[in-house]
């Protein structure tokens, strides 16, 4: 019962608003070009779906690429701290810099310099998405008990063990909180990065496509299109989610909860 | 209490001090031996020193001033007892993505090996603490009593000769304390390790030792050395005995003299 409550309740509630939405605007006349429909937009989903797909899936794989070199390097970045302190303390305010710089303010640059364009899109979602896995690793990889340090060394471990049987393991589940905050960065930095760089190469990604449809008052294609993208983001957010619970679901309180509900 | 002359003690504190950088003088010169085989309880108030100077027994911890010398088996001169040493903190210290069959192999792992006989010795520590059954649950699904039983087998793998404890039962209920201790009994009978005690429990100490350091705050120092004289072999009827009330006012009097007021006097003295 409260499963189906838990379901139900979000779907009621959208079908409501998308009703309300298609009726103020016939009731009002609202011009197309200002406010589409939701039929309208779901018209043009199945109208332009196929070459809207085609968009998305430029997109997708700029944004796990992206996903995926954040993952890695924001992980190797982040050991390199945890084994030298020095290093992190002369190195983790340029990530902050990097970090909290506007993405669409170096884009250009970025576009620029980097000829190929994948490439170009690929550094600037990453950018976007790699702090929040430095970050958080970083702090995981410190976060070892002191007591079982103290154990690690009473048996002579050595510095490969407490990492590989200690720090890692502790560290994992700051890792993938802070994988999914960067799978929606992501997205959003692929996404922002391809609205900079505009068409680029022979193939064009969802957000030129948003930018395109704007220019030609094509707003139901617009909507349809950023419909896409909100799925996209949902989706990469579930599946990382599901990843995390299954990579924990035995010992961390996080995953826990839900196993003994 | 019988001791041979012939064996070294195998812990020997000589001037032992501990000052902390934040100028807390943990220690003030602490001078104990340890026989082997022996069951050794150091009892004494909060912040008298006692886990600092286990610390510093297992090498986590260095002193300030003065020497620490074990005479533990196996190659003379190894400057690292690795396995020699067993040791229990007071949380169960578990690591929560193992489970109970990884948590108590973790030392042999650390030594380089997990093999069959590896796995065997770790089942068998977990069976001699009463965890047979539990090898593949994790330590959340466990209660508090069966994780510090965990815990005591991750420290008897490795079949030290030298087991330190530091109030491994201050946060479990009666009932699972009481169940503990005669099992840390039966498996000290059993075993013969020397045991090093750490606790704040009047009858704890008395039940389960051969002999109780009792220690004093503000510097941490032993101020009486009791031997306790009862029966080798315990069991829970020891506990109305007059010998085992007699020995506990012995120390608890003990205790008292150690908690005298100093000369300024702080309002009161926190007691157990």
């Amino acid at each position: 019962m409260q499963r189906a409550h838990r379901i139900l309740a979000p779907i009621a509630i959208g079908v409501l608003f998308l009703a309300a939405w298609e009726g103020f605007v016939r009731l009002r006349g609202i011009a197309p070009y200002i406010l589409p429909t939701p039929s309208a937009v779901a018209l043009s989903l199945w109208v332009d779906g196929p070459s809207l797909i085609g968009s998305l899936l430029v997109t997708l794989r700029i944004t796990l690429a992206a996903l995926a070199a954040a993952a890695f390097f924001g992980g190797a970045i982040a050991l390199l701290f945890s084994r030298s302190r020095i290093l992190e303390l002369s190195l983790f305010p340029y990530a902050v810099i990097l970090q909290v710089t506007p993405i669409v303010a170096i884009a250009p640059l970025i576009i620029i310099w980097v000829r190929e364009p994948f490439l170009a899109l690929l550094f600037c979602a990453w950018i976007v998405a790699f702090f929040p896995i430095v970050s958080n690793t970083t702090v995981g990889l410190n976060s070892a008990d002191r007591n079982l340090l103290a154990l690690f060394r009473l048996y002579g471990a050595s510095r490969g063990q407490v990492l590989l049987y200690l720090r890692l393991p502790t560290a994992l589940p700051y890792f993938l909180a802070g994988l999914r905050i960067s799978g929606g960065l992501a997205l959003i930095g692929a996404v922002v990065a391809e609205f900079v760089a505009g068409t680029g190469g022979a193939e064009t990604g969802l957000a030129f496509r948003i930018l395109e449809a704007g220019y030609r008052l094509a707003i139901p294609r617009m909507f349809a299109a950023l419909f896409l993208l909100s799925l996209t983001g949902i989706v990469i957010y579930l599946v990382l989610d599901l990843l995390s619970r299954r990579l924990l679901r035995h010992w961390h309180e996080s995953a826990l909860q839900e196993e003994e509900e | 209490m019988p001791s041979k002359p012939a064996a070294p003690p195998v812990v020997v504190l000589r001037g032992v001090t501990k000052r902390f950088a934040s100028g807390l003088e943990a220690l003030g010169g602490v001078d104990l031996a340890v026989a082997r085989g022996e069951f050794l309880s150091l009892l004494g108030p909060s912040g008298c020193g006692k886990s600092t100077l286990l610390r510093i027994v297992a090498g986590l911890s260095e002193p300030t001033s003065g020497s620490c010398v074990l005479n533990l088996g196996g190659k003379d001169g190894d400057a690292t007892p690795t396995g020699r040493i067993g040791f229990v903190f007071q949380d169960p210290t578990l690591m929560p993505w193992s489970t109970v069959l990884g948590n108590a192999e973790l030392p042999l792992r650390i030594k380089g090996h997990v093999g069959s006989a590896e796995r065997d010795r770790a089942a068998a520590a977990l069976r001699a603490v009463g965890l047979a059954g539990f090898e593949r649950s994790y330590p959340h699904q466990l209660s508090g009593g069966m994780r510090m039983r965990v815990s005591i087998a991750r420290a008897l793998v490795t079949d030290p000769e030298l087991l330190l404890l530091d109030e491994p039962f201050a946060a479990l209920d009666e009932i699972t304390r009481m169940a503990l201790n005669d099992d840390l009994l039966r498996l000290w009978e059993a075993h013969r390790p020397t045991i090093l005690f750490v606790t704040h429990s009047v009858f704890e100490s008395v039940y389960l030792s051969t002999r109780i350091a009792v220690m004093a705050p503000r510097p941490g120092r032993i101020v009486a050395d009791l031997p306790v004289g009862l029966a080798q072999s315990r069991d829970r009827a020891v506990r109305t005995s007059p010998a085992y009330v007699a020995m506990c006012e012995t120390v608890s009097g003990a205790l008292a003299v150690a908690m005298a007021p100093p000369p300024i006097p702080p309002p009161q003295a926190g007691e157990g």
